[in-house]
Parts: structure tokens; C-alpha cells; sequence
């Protein structure tokens, strides 16, 4: 990030353009009175809040440590070889990869899609904006605890379509080997809507003069969304999935109400991994290797992600 | 995750300062008992109040406070809580490897000193299978409040109907023939919360109870003889799973929670539950209707025992609760739950709050048939088993709690359960 910007700081001082270069200096002197005094309350409470906790987790994480008293049974790395030995962790990485992978291939080309159908002024577009946006309204433990119900085979709405249906009534979340895909069905409904209007907000921001000219070169309608509103809608679809990987990788609040992690660890996610292996156990020094894990998946991915499609952004 | 942090901490700042506004509004008070407890029910708080009220009057520049966390809340909470200036005078436990932990910490004030003053006044009121509960290192650290059973309960209808005799299942192998005859009958014989776990922990606890015996047990904890994962704690598995394979749980039962269970035993959907004491109350409340089933249409037996294990019938496996002091509580923190101990009070709470009481001779104050046949069963007990997700510890005690359902639904063997168990407890023994 800090590269990105740089560039365009060092641009002035270096460029072609000729303004009066005293009002600059003047101005660049000007910014440390400002930097003095306005910098240091934001660096505390980041400090505190932020680098602190950070550093502390990732010392906890060298100890066997129930939390109570100070930590002083120092065990090394030895949390961390019990991290990547826990067939459960094991099992989170590859919810989290599958939740990314859901998020990338079907939410957000479901997003898109829906999107393009009613960005434009059609009649009843903004009531189909506000149905679909409604799920992201909720919080994900009222949408976990809907979907709980939708799902429960003897009261729930999937239940009561069996038994309309005249067959038994399946019972997703019990099912270890569906429960996940159960789970992936409420992100994609939860969170599409977000997504969705960020594209409907890309959408809206094209040149509607390159469309027109697209028309006049009689472009078909999938032409003009292949290589005129894609193109242009590059830098929100990259920060679409941006958010859609970081907020898979702490999904967290929607599965508890869900299943909390079972059966039998089927739908842990990383950070529902952390809380139920470190928090409710009382072993803070493992979950706090689990943070410190988590962390450097996240910021690896963030900044190279960052690096590596969101440069020109 | 920092947001979390964040969030718990303002969380904390508040609390703390509420705390302070509290301790300021109440300067007048010599001194301020600060009781913590997770209990929801409205007429217990009530009942609680009223004791604090009366033990007040008795004692005049003493405050009694009730401070209510939520159970979860308080359990994450009570480590930072307990090293900050605002830790409450006396907190609610359950006793076990939890409490231990506390105590190690120099958290927590023993009360062996203010059990015998007075030549024993107080001890000597309370049963000492209670007291004896609640020591660790030869020292009590917490005040006993409670007791408690799990039994099975069983609905006389669905019994009849299928034609089982509660009365003759006295072996575990009668369970499993109830279990197939209900099931061919087309009634659920047992409504299970696997998505909680420690439902289904009662059953490995159990059968481990009963095929080690008391003394087996304490070997094991010990770890003698292969500890946990020694052939009795296998058995105990292998039984487990000869349950698992009749199916006896509702459909999905691994996705259901404690208060799913109940209602599906309250509503008639399952003919039985292993279960607390207070099942007659809660099957009610978790019911769809809010009703359940009358009190008549209820009946209990005890776990069955093994053939040829050397566990009884009134070896007991239950919850034992208490209330642990503070170090810097003030010093009528004891004299009040000397209060709380003693018969008239607990006889008072055994009566509104429907608790099995811990007071020498306050069980006969529990009315209801149902309770009684509990209090009675509790007063015979040969031993008396805390629940192993407290016992154990929190760490081993999760692992107790996924190992039964694993095994229970037949996707780990059982030598690799108790090996499991004895792994995760050999690095907590000292």
C-alpha cells in the first residue's frame, strides 16, 4: 500500500508541472505541526488496541497457558506442531479454502450477474435491489439462527417440504458430510447482496457514451458485457473478491448458531477452531498460536493479494 | 479479530465501570459482598434476593450484591476478572479441575479456617461427600450450594405402550433390549443433544463409572494401569458403541441441542432421556406446547449397571456447585455462606428452587415425588462422581465430551478414545 502511494506523493516534486514550487515547501512544512499533534492519539490507540494484543497472543503462544495467573510453563513451538497435527485445524483450512472458493466462483458471478440485470431503470429494480441486499442487513447470528430453523427437519421450512413431499426429513446440519455445503448455501445468501451492490455502484459509474458507442458498432449484449463493462468493471470485481477472501477466512459469527463447528468438526473454520479449541478450553496458549496463524494467512494474502491484483487500483 | 479485542475490552472498561459506580453508590456499606452468578431464573434471583435481605438485617453495615454474568460470558470473562481490583467477593463453580486451576493461582481464599470455627459448627451441617468434592491439596475452596443426579427419565405412556417394565432395567444389557423393543414398537427410545456433546457425555461417564468403580477411577486419574486409556475406560467405549449401532437417538441428533433433546422428550417424541434432576421442570418449559408431561407420566431409574463391573447402582455421576471466595472478599463473605449452608436457608431453597440441598437432613424439604426419589437416591450414594467436563478439567473435559459422540456415532474406535483421553491428561497430572 505504502508503495502505491509514494509515487503519487514524489509525483509533483518530480513532475513537468510548473506551479509556484514556495507553496509547496511551505505547504510540506506545514503538515508536521499537524502530524505532531493529531498523529500520536491515533498511534496510541492503534498501539494499544491493535500491536499490543498482537504481540501479546503471539508470546502466549509459546506457553501452556490456561489463562489464569502468568504465563510461565514455556513449551517453545510446541503449540504451533499441535496446530498443524490437529486433524480439526486441518479440517478448518480446507472449510476456509472452500468457503473462499464458493465466494469466488458462485457468489460473485451470481453478484455480477444479478447486478447487471437490474442496474439499469427497469420497472421494479430498486425493489429487487432492497430484497436482495436485505440478508447482508441482518446479523450473521440472527441469519445463523434463521437458518437453523429453515434447516431443522421437524419444525423447519426443509422439514416441512418433506413431509409435504411425503418423504423423511433430511437433517443437513446433523450430516457431517453435508452440513458444510449447508453452510455455503447461507454464505452465498447472506453476502451476495453486498456484493451486488458494489457492482451495481461499478455498474453505474461507466460512461454510459461507451456503451452507446458499443451499440452504434453493433455489439450484441453479451459482447457489450464482455468487452466493454467487465474491462471497466475490473477494479470492483478485484476489491469485490478482496472482501469476499478476508471475509471468508473469519467467518466465525453465522456458523456457531449454525452448528458450531460439528458434527464431529465437519464445519470449523479457522477462527471457529480458535474460540472452540483455545477460548472454551481454556487454553489460551494454543489458541493464541491459532491467532497468530490465522494473522499471517490473512496479511500474506491481503498484501499479495493487494501486490499482485489491486496494484493499479 | 482485533475488533473482538477491542470490543471485549471497551466491554471491560464498562464493566469496570459500572463496578466502580456501583462500589460508590454503596460507600456507606462497612463492607460490600459482591456475589456473581449465572442463575436465569427469575424466582430463584427472587429467593436469593430475599436471604440477602434477611442475612442484611442480621448484620447491619453489610451489603449483599448479586452481580449476573451469562453463563458463557462468565466463563470466558472470570480468568481476567478474578486478577483485576474488581473481582466479586464470591462466584458461582462447579467445582472440578476449573476450580483447581483457580485455586493454584492464589485467586481464591480457602475456608477450611471458617469451616471449623467454632468446633466445626458449619462443616459439621454439610455433607461431607460435598465438602470432600470441592477440596483440592487438602484444602475446601468452595462452599458447597448444590447437588445434583443424572438419572434416566422415561415416559410412562410410550413405556407402556411398547410393553418395557422400567423396573427390570437394572443391567446395561436390559437398557439395549428396552432400546430395540421400543424401537420395534416405532417409538425413539432415547432423545439425545449431540450438537452440545455433553449430553452424551453422561453415557461414556457412566459406563466408565461403572466398569472401573470408584477405586478403578481413581487409579486411572492417578494413572495407574494404563490411567485412561486402561481396558475399563475401553469397555466403557465398546458399551458406547453397542448403543450407537441400535440408533437409538431422534433423527438428527447430531445437529440438536440440550433444549432440543428435552423438547423432544417433552413432547412425547422420545421415551427417554438421560438426564439432570430438574428434567420434570425443563422437559416442561422446552416442550412445544410449554406444558410436557405432568409430573405423573414421568418416571426415573438409575443408570444400569455392567455385568460383572465392580460399579453400583448408587454410585452416582452429578453436578456438585458451590461458591468460591475471593481473596480480598471481605471477611462476612464466610459468615454468609455459612448463612446459605445452613438448614433453615437451604431447606428454604430446596423448597422454592427446587435444588437437591447439601445441609444434613434439608433434602426432606424437597416435596415434589419426582425430586424426592432423587434427594433419596443422592443420600444413599456409595460416591459421588462430578461431571468430567468439569473434573477433568476444561481441556480434557472437551475432549471427554467429543470422544462420547464420536464413538456414540460410530466414527472412532473406542481404544483410540480412551487412548485420546489419556494422552490429553497425562500432561495435566503432576
Amino acid at each position: 500500500m505504502s508503495d502505491s502511494l509514494m509515487p503519487a506523493n514524489a509525483r509533483p516534486s518530480t513532475g513537468v508541472v510548473t506551479a509556484p514550487r514556495r507553496g509547496r515547501r511551505s505547504l510540506a512544512h506545514s503538515k508536521w505541526p499537524v502530524l505532531i499533534l493529531f498523529l500520536p492519539p491515533a498511534l496510541l490507540v492503534f498501539t494499544v488496541l491493535v500491536i499490543l494484543p498482537m504481540g501479546e497472543a503471539a508470546w502466549y503462544s509459546f506457553f501452556n497457558w490456561n489463562g489464569y495467573g502468568s504465563p510461565t510453563q514455556w513449551i517453545g513451538l510446541r503449540n504451533y506442531q499441535l496446530i498443524f497435527r490437529n486433524s480439526a485445524f486441518t479440517q478448518a483450512l480446507i472449510n476456509n479454502g472452500l468457503i473462499v472458493l464458493v465466494s469466488v466462483c458462485v457468489q460473485i458471478p451470481l453478484a455480477l450477474w444479478l447486478a447487471t440485470m437490474i442496474s439499469s431503470r427497469i420497472k421494479g429494480a430498486l425493489l429487487f435491489r432492497l430484497i436482495f441486499f436485505l440478508p447482508y442487513v441482518l446479523a450473521d447470528v440472527a441469519a445463523g439462527m434463521i437458518w437453523r430453523f429453515v434447516y431443522d427437519g421437524d419444525f423447519g421450512l426443509v422439514g416441512g417440504i418433506a413431509h409435504f413431499l411425503g418423504a423423511e426429513a433430511p437433517f443437513w446440519l446433523a450430516d457431517r458430510d453435508v452440513a458444510m455445503y449447508a453452510i455455503l448455501g447461507v454464505v452465498v445468501w447472506k453476502y451476495f447482496g453486498f456484493h451486488m451492490m458494489l457492482f451495481i455502484a461499478g455498474l453505474q459509474a461507466i460512461d454510459k457514451s461507451v456503451l452507446e458507442a458499443a451499440d452504434i458498432d453493433g455489439a450484441t449484449g453479451f459482447q457489450k458485457f464482455r468487452l466493454v463493462t467487465l474491462p471497466l468493471l475490473g477494479s470492483t470485481v478485484r476489491l469485490s473478491v478482496f472482501f469476499g477472501v478476508v471475509g471468508s477466512l473469519q467467518l466465525f459469527d453465522m456458523i456457531m448458531p449454525l452448528t458450531g463447528g460439528g458434527p464431529s468438526n465437519s464445519t470449523q473454520t479457522m477462527v471457529t477452531f480458535l474460540y472452540n479449541f483455545g477460548v472454551t478450553r481454556m487454553q489460551i496458549g494454543f489458541g493464541s498460536a491459532v491467532g497468530v496463524v490465522l494473522f499471517v494467512i490473512c496479511v500474506t494474502l491481503a498484501f499479495s493479494y493487494k501486490r499482485v491484483f489491486m496494484r493499479n487500483d | 479479530m482485533s475488533t473482538k479485542i477491542f470490543r471485549s475490552s471497551l466491554r471491560l472498561t464498562t464493566l469496570a465501570f459500572a463496578g466502580g459506580l456501583l462500589a460508590a453508590g454503596t460507600a456507606a456499606a462497612d463492607s460490600v459482598i459482591r456475589w456473581m452468578h449465572v442463575e436465569q431464573v427469575p424466582s430463584t434471583i427472587g429467593v436469593w434476593s430475599q436471604i440477602a435481605k434477611d442475612f442484611e438485617a442480621k448484620h447491619p453495615g453489610v451489603k449483599v450484591e448479586l452481580q449476573f454474568l451469562e453463563n458463557q460470558a462468565f466463563k470466558a470473562k472470570l480468568p481476567t476478572l478474578l486478577q483485576s481490583e474488581d473481582a466479586p467477593s464470591m462466584f458461582y463453580t462447579w467445582g472440578g479441575g476449573v476450580l483447581e486451576a483457580q485455586s493454584v493461582t492464589g485467586a481464591l481464599r480457602p475456608l477450611d479456617e471458617a469451616l471449623d470455627a467454632n468446633g466445626g459448627e458449619w462443616r459439621n451441617v454439610t455433607n461431607a461427600s460435598a465438602i470432600e468434592g470441592l477440596t483440592f491439596d487438602g484444602k475446601v475452596w468452595a462452599a458447597p450450594s448444590k447437588s445434583g443426579l443424572i438419572s434416566f427419565y422415561y415416559n410412562k405412556d410410550l413405556f407402556q405402550k411398547a410393553g418395557v417394565d422400567a423396573s427390570k432395567i437394572e443391567k446395561w444389557d436390559d437398557l439395549l433390549a428396552a432400546v430395540k423393543t421400543l424401537k420395534d414398537a416405532g417409538i425413539t427410545p432415547i432423545a439425545g443433544g449431540g450438537r452440545d456433546k455433553w449430553p452424551l457425555h453422561f453415557y461414556w461417564s457412566y459406563l466408565a463409572m461403572r466398569e472401573a468403580g470408584q477405586e478403578g477411577f481413581a487409579k486411572a486419574k492417578a494413572g495407574d494401569d494404563d490411567g485412561f486409556a486402561g481396558e475399563p475406560f475401553v469397555k466403557a467405549g465398546q458399551h458406547l458403541a453397542e448403543l450407537g449401532k441400535l440408533e437409538p437417538f431422534q433423527n438428527g441428533y447430531l445437529g440438536a441441542t440440550w433444549n432440543d433433546a428435552l423438547a423432544a422428550f417433552g413432547d412425547g417424541r422420545a421415551a427417554m432421556i438421560l438426564s439432570f434432576e430438574n428434567t420434570p421442570a425443563t422437559q416442561a418449559t422446552n416442550s412445544t406446547d410449554r406444558k410436557g408431561l405432568p409430573d405423573d407420566k414421568i418416571g426415573r431409574f438409575p443408570f444400569p449397571v455392567v455385568d460383572g463391573a465392580p460399579g453400583v447402582a448408587t454410585d452416582s455421576f452429578g453436578g456438585l456447585n458451590g461458591w468460591a471466595v475471593t481473596k480480598n472478599a471481605p471477611p462476612e463473605t464466610e459468615e454468609f455462606l455459612r448463612y446459605m449452608g445452613s438448614l433453615e436457608v437451604q431447606k428454604l431453597l430446596a423448597k422454592e428452587t427446587q435444588i437437591m440441598p447439601i445441609a444434613k437432613g434439608a433434602s426432606e424439604a424437597v416435596s415434589r415425588p419426582l425430586l424426592k426419589e432423587v434427594a433419596d437416591a443422592l443420600a444413599k450414594e456409595t460416591w459421588h462422581q462430578n461431571f468430567l467436563d468439569q473434573d477433568l478439567g476444561p481441556n480434557v473435559g472437551a475432549i471427554v465430551n467429543d470422544i462420547s459422540v464420536e464413538i456414540v456415532s460410530g466414527s472412532m474406535d473406542p481404544a483410540d478414545a480412551a487412548q485420546q483421553i489419556e494422552d490429553a491428561f497425562s500432561l495435566e497430572r503432576k
